[in-house]
């Protein structure tokens, strides 16, 4: 199956998803020195998004978040891409600076974790195998 | 995709000027495709936030320091307060690995041309648009000021994204740069006189909780008679703080008031008993006040002049700061009032706050003028905290 969406930043990846239904603060919801989900209560708690395709439905909390994933692309924390269904600048702006293939505009409701997907940030498309 | 680029914003996208033109294109592009942008604009001025080591950490630092490679700023561009006064951090208790950490950051703000008086009032200190021009500014308090008492357009930018503007000299042309997305949406009618920077920021609170609980950014505002340029810095500081609002109009003071209709749907009004309510909801039960500053936003000259005159022959008893600009500092030396303030055992904190100075957990409770100062020393600091007008805190302090 393939979804059309919006292209946020160019890229092309195949990687596992790993999805989640709550929004994502990368300050201070994840430690980028791990990789892992350090929000308390949030679904992914624990888990890690490091080489993964992390799908979720937008982001939220500091814009200093940007400057996280930035961090984790440098210590290879970082996820493989991310697909949103309505991107917000915090994560726009980061996958930007951390070279982080991106697409929103997707029913996120279609993809399922551990589910192989390929993600054309290039395209704007997500197309799952 | 609706974004038309001019060949030289092309050229900048295609990486024709340099690594770091190009990057900032690419942000600024993909911010206008998602907000759905016609065109890039050209902005006069850019002011710069996420200064302070604290907020940005190796991260943060790295990624300036890739941009400083090769970007220089093309327009106009001053930064937020750092996280220390860069003379005096050691008399301030500040750790040496924090200033050196703090001292890279603003060197490589200075590697692209950036002007680096750190201070979130930059109308004060050069860095002063006039009505109608196109700025990218961070800073929530001065974006407010900026949009609503100027009359200039900002959207609220972030860190990356003013840097980006900086750097290309440009913006995407959305939000609160239209005409149609600055209309008031909800009439706040005041119905009690509101005097001092301590009532304006109390005012600005109310405020911003009711546009919060509305889901609404733009209040048109009747009621005011008349407001200094600090009592609007301190509402502009705390209506941003606590509403998320960017602009707003007041009858007969800001420029735009009569530029759209006024709001007839939501009225909302505001009697003594809100103030008095929401003066108490910003003070602690049994506070210890061991921490008193003033300059949030950072002390205008005339600000500074006032704390002088209370502060002539007298001595403080508490940590006493007065965060200001460098250059308010410099003409406070010049005018005398320094010496005055010092004498009395007060300290200045220039280029920094009590918001984003790293002073956690190192006092009991603080007593402030500012509503904005009131929700950070909370928030991020963990102190009690108590709001009165400049005199009080004076007061408080030489007690």
């Amino acid at each position: 199956m393939k979804l059309e969406g919006r292209k946020i930043y160019k890229g092309i990846v195949e990687a596992e998803a790993i999805v989640t239904k709550d929004g994502i603060s990368f300050y201070g919801g994840v430690d980028p020195d791990t990789g892992k989900v350090v929000e308390v209560g949030h679904e992914l708690e624990g888990q890690s998004i490091t080489g993964k395709v992390l799908v979720f439905p937008t982001g939220k909390g500091s814009t200093v978040g940007s400057y996280t994933m930035y961090r984790m692309k440098k210590k290879n924390t970082a996820p493989a891409a991310i697909v949103n269904e309505q991107i917000d600048t915090i994560i726009a702006v980061g996958c930007i600076i951390s070279e982080i293939p991106c697409v929103d505009k997707i029913d996120i409701n279609n993809i399922k974790t551990g589910q192989k997907i390929i993600v054309n940030g290039s395209e704007g498309t997500v197309e799952i195998k | 995709m609706r974004l038309k680029l001019t060949s030289e914003e092309k050229d900048m996208l295609d990486g024709k000027q340099g690594r770091s033109t190009q990057k900032s294109m690419e942000i600024l592009t993909t911010l206008g495709e998602i907000f759905d942008a016609e065109c890039m604009i050209e902005v006069y001025s850019v002011q710069i936030a996420g200064v302070s080591y604290a907020n940005l950490g190796e991260a943060g630092l790295e990624f300036l320091g890739e941009m400083a490679e090769d970007g220089k700023v093309r327009v106009l561009t001053t930064l937020n307060p750092a996280g220390m006064d860069r003379e005096n951090w050691q008399a301030l208790g500040i750790e040496k690995e924090f200033a050196i950490n703090q001292n890279r950051a603003i060197d490589t703000f200075a590697k692209m041309g950036i002007i680096t008086t750190c201070s979130c009032t930059p109308y004060l200190i050069g860095n002063a648009p006039h009505f109608g021009q196109h700025i990218a500014w961070a800073e929530s308090s001065a974006v407010c000021y900026s949009n609503s008492v100027i009359g200039a357009r900002t959207n609220r930018e972030g860190g990356p994204s003013a840097l980006a503007a900086a750097l290309t000299g440009k913006t995407p042309k959305y939000g609160y740069h239209l005409d149609k997305n600055r209309h008031g949406q909800v009439l706040i009618e005041v119905k009690v006189p509101v005097k001092g920077t301590d009532e304006f920021g109390v005012l600005g609170k109310i405020i911003g909780d009711k546009l919060v609980e509305l889901g609404k950014k733009i209040p048109y505002i009747t009621g005011i008679s008349s407001a200094t340029v600090e009592e609007l810095k301190s509402f502009c500081a705390s209506v941003a703080t606590y509403g998320g609002t960017a602009l707003f109009h007041m009858e007969g003071i800001t420029p735009e008031y009569n530029m759209y209709p006024k709001p007839r749907d939501d009225i909302f009004e505001i009697n003594q008993d809100n103030l008095n309510k929401t003066r108490s909801d910003l003070i602690d039960d049994d506070i210890e006040i061991d921490f008193v500053s003033i300059g949030c936003p950072h002390a205008s000259i005339h600000e500074i002049a006032t704390i002088a005159s209370l502060l002539k022959g007298n001595k403080v008893n508490k940590e006493f700061w007065i965060t200001t600009a460098r250059p308010t500092k410099r003409i406070a030396d010049e005018a005398g009032y320094s010496k005055i303030i010092e004498d009395a055992g007060a300290k200045f904190a220039a280029d920094t706050c009590c918001v984003v100075a790293p002073i956690k957990g190192r006092f009991k409770g603080i007593m402030v003028d500012s509503a904005k100062a009131c929700y950070y020393g909370r928030a991020k600091n963990k102190f009690k905290v108590k709001i009165g007008t400049i005199k009080e805190c004076v007061k408080e302090a030489t007690i």
